[in-house]
């Protein structure tokens, strides 16, 4: 794995969230992808959120790669969501005739909890999200 | 007011005899100072009579010219036409909103160099030389006042311009929240791609601060749309999936119905309704919103 600062991927129950903490090269996006997709065997996860608003750019290999990610949790038996995308970044991405593809996104890593059924700890929190 | 520093062309390069120029400026000033009553007056009076500023009454064109005149002779003695500057800046901020045009101002400022000259045609009549250097004094340093009173009022009206172009530029795209994570954005007139572009960044980041997942975009008001424009709305509606909000469009004319079809546009991924009521009501289902009259308060 790439060391703790780039990337970290924090288990949360059956949830795996996986934040990117800057912007990765190809072989550092590769090792995420390959250590990701192993936690989840690992972990039994149901579901992955990968956040990524601490990027200021998203490049195309990036998001291929987040594509893949999301496909091969899938296969695994996990559903993939992407939080966090910068307003610049959406916008640059879809310019650039890029996108996320079938996979998910919120707005941000509480939104991508809730998209994936149920909010951060216990169930019984559950209605501050109601509206999600 | 310091925000423009450079508006005043540099000094022209004078052509002074250096001999006199010590003692010529001091005396000429005096000389204004003395008969400023009498100069002044003629001057209010030539402003009169070539119809300028009647935008203003009497009184305040006295005070005016007073105090322009004091400015005058000031720069005269001091050469620095930076006190003029802020108040030429202060009198177009004031005057601007009577509309006082270009071309009083500049007038008035000549009128004022006349009179001026004339005076000292008057008083040095006698003696041509010394005339010709008292001229070589005053000229250039009446023509960097005229100057700068010209540029600071037109900055001043430009500065105006600017800010009645972005507030109009602000207002025509606004994002108001209606409900709990619903925005709409309702455009009004012709969305070029200035516009179009400016609709991104608002709403982008209106997405984030609002936390919307759900934005009606209505473009009732909207008479037509380009490609370009199109396409960045396409765009835009994109990128707005991408921070994981919906958008709806609601209120397209058969025009501009028309229009993205000939053109192509690919709208398949774009959700469109009718009118705003039915975004509205789309919306509110999508984020699990019921909305039902109460009892007894509708008497329609």
């Amino acid at each position: 794995m790439t060391g703790p600062k780039l990337v970290s991927i924090l288990r949360q129950g059956d949830w795996l969230i996986a934040s990117i903490h800057t912007a990765l090269d190809d072989s550092q996006m590769l090792l995420f992808r390959n250590d990701l997709v192993e936690q989840i065997g690992r972990h039994r996860s149901r579901g992955v959120v990968i956040d990524v608003a601490a990027l200021d750019v998203l490049d195309s290999f990036g998001a291929n790669t987040l594509r893949t990610i999301a496909e091969m949790a899938r296969l695994r038996g996990a559903e993939t969501v992407i939080v966090g995308i910068q307003p610049d970044v959406a916008f640059a991405m879809v310019s650039l005739g890029m996108d996320t593809g079938d996979v998910p996104t919120a707005l941000d890593l509480e939104e991508g909890l809730a998209y994936l059924g149920r909010p951060t700890g216990a169930r019984s929190r559950g209605r501050r999200d109601a509206a999600g | 007011m310091t925000e423009r520093p450079d508006t005043t062309p540099p000094p022209p390069p004078l052509p002074r005899s250096p001999v006199n120029e010590e003692e010529l400026l001091p005396q000429l000033v005096s000389h204004l100072r003395e008969h400023r009553t009498k100069l002044r007056q003629e001057w209010a009076a030539r402003i009169q009579g070539a119809g300028l500023l009647h935008a203003m009454t009497p009184q305040e064109m006295a005070a005016e010219t007073t105090s322009v005149y004091d400015n005058y002779v000031e720069v005269l003695e001091t050469g620095s036409v930076e006190a003029l500057q802020r108040y030429a800046r202060d009198l177009s901020e004031r005057i601007i909103p009577r509309g006082v045009e270009t071309h009083e101002v500049v007038g008035i400022v000549l009128l004022l160099r006349d009179v001026l000259a004339r005076s000292l045609f008057e008083k040095y009549q006698r003696d041509f030389a010394l005339l010709n250097r008292v001229l070589d004094a005053y000229e250039p340093a009446a023509n960097r006042i005229a100057n700068t009173v010209a540029v600071s009022f037109v900055d001043e009206r430009e500065r105006v311009i600017r800010q009645q172009q972005d507030s109009i530029r602000e207002l025509s795209t606004p994002v108001l929240p209606v409900r709990e994570r619903l925005l709409i954005l309702p455009m009004i007139g012709v969305l070029d791609s200035e516009r179009a572009r400016q609709l991104t960044e608002q709403l982008l980041t209106g997405i984030r601060t609002h936390r919307a997942k759900v934005v009606v975009i209505d473009i009732t008001g909207v008479p037509a749309v380009d490609e370009t424009v199109a396409n960045h709305l396409v765009r835009t509606v994109d990128a707005s999936r991408l921070m994981g909000a919906s958008v709806i469009i609601t209120g397209l004319s058969p025009d501009i119905a028309q229009t993205l079809v000939t053109i192509g546009v690919d709208l398949s991924k774009m959700d469109t309704i009718g009118d705003l009521q039915g975004g509205l009501e789309e919306a509110e289902r999508l984020l699990g919103f019921s909305v039902t009259r109460g009892d007894g308060t509708g008497t329609m």
